[in-house]
């Protein structure tokens, strides 16, 4: 059970079940899809961007309690950034996450409650999805991002 | 010759003594622990568990007997293509078909369809025919037609299901017509459990001449199949969840429909002569067995087709049906909880939604548990969107599974509950 808490920590249940910035942004000027095929997890993520700075940001979708989550942490980690900020904490986040954590560099805060998301590697890919998709966002690539 | 029953009420069984606990000691796997607890295998939809039995029979072909068949003279190789062709005559007598010539062994269900429309489909199958398939069937029984009638201009229609997950027969009588090419419909739903009243509906698509494909993957493991007495033209089923290896199916054919079809793949075995200039191919069934096949799963699928007949199909069903009301009645009950394919004929399949989290989460509360389901779209999206779901968590069972099994997945689910609050 230790394992589970691990995973299931209060401040993850917090943000699934009340989601920050979740909702459509109609002034986004980026924004950019993604989908986990193997569950059914999608995300759109919207972003303003002004003179590289994340102005605001926001996500619509439906998924489980570790893509949500990971989502609603994120909105509110990378607002303010600069997209050089971001994607630097995007690198980190993802190092965590596939059991790489590096020492120095930008600080993960409260993201580091998915350190425990290693150890269940079939959702490490439900904690990354909304990163991903904003990493699509900041690049202005066309595509819907996929986990597959 | 019985005919075919009809309902799941009508399988079963004689009063014969079913003893679970000496059968699950037959499964070597069954004794594992995951994450310390003991492993309650709720995923034979996905797959199945294997007899030692046909582990042996598996590790004897490839200790004792390998070598390649159909070729040699010597003894390893005579030997081992009577085992094979052995175990041809098993899945006959299994499915109840005319002749051992009906029998084709491919990789699974998928490669069975693939083969049919790719053959027969693109013989037979020309601009503005039609294809019925329902709104219930894996993705295994739509691509394959999708492709075919990209291909050629025809039309795929989807005949509807209600709410509880059943075919809706007026609408699917409505789709046949004198286009109708081609029929094929599940006869288990692998996402929701239906049975479907397979032998009805071949009855009516006969009227308008189509030719009938039943996808039997989910079905074989559950309940007897009688080929014959369904009519159907052909029947597609998949060796590794009939508690045999992986990488071995079967698709059955009338006879005559096979000989009238190209071949497939081009190769050794299916040939009768090779030369530049013209070649001739072999009869059936090896007309469609190109290249080496897959001996050491064929001789596990006979062993598992042994071992099934061994315990008996009626016996199997009556203890999965009782097994299956038990498993509802349990979880239905849980607030929140909703089932998702409530036919009145089922098999085997439990399929859920709990209100507030997302099945990948359930699925990993579960795993923790030492339970194992199946969480996802269950390769049949088009079923997900008919439920206004992203995906259900699966339960399916098998006949080695227990009540105290259930009572663990009912408790993990209130698990669930309680970490999510």
């Amino acid at each position: 059970m230790s394992d589970l808490r691990q995973l299931y920590q209060e401040v993850i249940l917090d943000h699934n079940k009340k989601p920050r910035n979740f909702h459509k942004m109609e002034d986004a000027n980026r924004h950019a899809e993604g989908y986990n095929p193997l569950c059914g997890d999608k995300i759109t993520v919207y972003l303003k961007l002004e003179d590289g700075v994340v102005k605001d940001i926001s996500f619509e979708g439906s998924g489980c309690a570790i893509s949500t989550a990971s989502a609603s942490m994120m909105t509110a980690a990378l607002k303010g950034k600069t997209t050089a900020e971001a994607e630097a904490l995007f690198e980190k986040f993802h190092r965590m996450l596939t059991g790489r954590p590096d020492a120095g560099g930008a600080d993960l805060g409260k993201l580091a409650v998915f350190s425990g998301v290693c150890e269940f590697p079939i959702r490490v890919k439900c904690a990354t999805l909304a990163w991903h998709t904003v990493h699509a966002a900041l690049e202005g690539a066309g595509e819907p991002v996929s986990t597959e | 010759m019985r005919a075919q029953p009809e309902t799941l009420a009508d399988w079963k069984a004689a009063p014969a003594p079913f003893d679970v606990w000496r059968i699950r000691q037959d499964f070597p796997i069954l004794k594992q622990k995951v994450h310390g607890k003991p492993l309650v295998y709720l995923d034979n939809a996905a797959t199945s568990q294997k007899p030692e039995f046909v582990i042996e029979a598996f590790l004897r072909y490839y200790t004792t007997e390998n070598s390649n068949v159909h070729r040699g003279v010597h003894a390893l190789s005579e030997q081992a293509t009577a085992d094979y062709e052995n175990a041809r005559s098993k899945m006959q007598r299994f499915l109840n078909a005319a002749s051992e010539r009906e029998i084709i062994f491919v990789r699974g269900t998928t490669e069975g369809i693939n083969l049919v429309a790719q053959t027969w489909g693109r013989q037979n199958v020309g601009r503005g025919d039609e294809i019925v398939i329902t709104a219930m069937e894996h993705h295994s029984n739509i691509v394959p037609w999708q492709m075919l009638c990209e291909e050629k201009g025809a039309k795929l229609r989807v005949a509807p299901i209600n709410d509880a997950g059943e075919l809706i027969l007026d609408e699917y009588e409505k789709l046949l017509g004198p286009r109708t090419k081609l029929v094929s419909i599940a006869h288990v739903s692998n996402a929701l459990g239906t049975v479907n009243p397979v032998r009805r509906l071949i009855e009516m698509a006969r009227r308008t001449g189509a030719v009938v494909l039943i996808d039997g993957a989910q079905a074989v493991p559950h309940l007897k199949v009688d080929v014959q007495a369904l009519d159907c033209d052909f029947y597609v089923l998949s060796g590794h969840k009939l508690y045999g290896p992986t990488g071995i199916g079967v698709l059955y054919g009338k006879a005559k429909l096979l000989d009238a079809m190209p071949p497939y793949q081009g190769g050794g075995d299916m040939i009768s002569s090779v030369t530049f200039e013209k070649t001739t191919y072999n009869h059936i069934p090896y007309k469609f067995e190109a290249g080496t096949p897959d001996i050491g799963g064929v001789i596990g699928l006979g062993a598992a087709i042994d071992y099934v007949s061994g315990i008996g199909l009626g016996v199997i069903s009556a203890y999965e049906q009782d097994l299956l009301t038990y498993a509802t009645e349990a979880v239905s009950t849980i607030p929140g909880l909703r089932l998702i394919g409530t036919a009145k004929e089922k098999a085997s399949v439990l399929s859920f939604v709990l209100g507030g989290v997302h099945p990948h989460d359930v699925g990993t509360i579960l795993d923790q548990e030492g339970i194992a389901i199946r969480t996802g779209h269950h390769c049949a999206q088009p079923v997900m969107q008919r439920f206004g779901v992203p995906a259900t968590s699966r339960a399916s069972l098998a006949f080695y599974n227990t009540r105290e099994e259930i009572d663990a997945l009912a408790a993990g689910i209130q698990k669930v509950k309680k970490v999510f609050g």
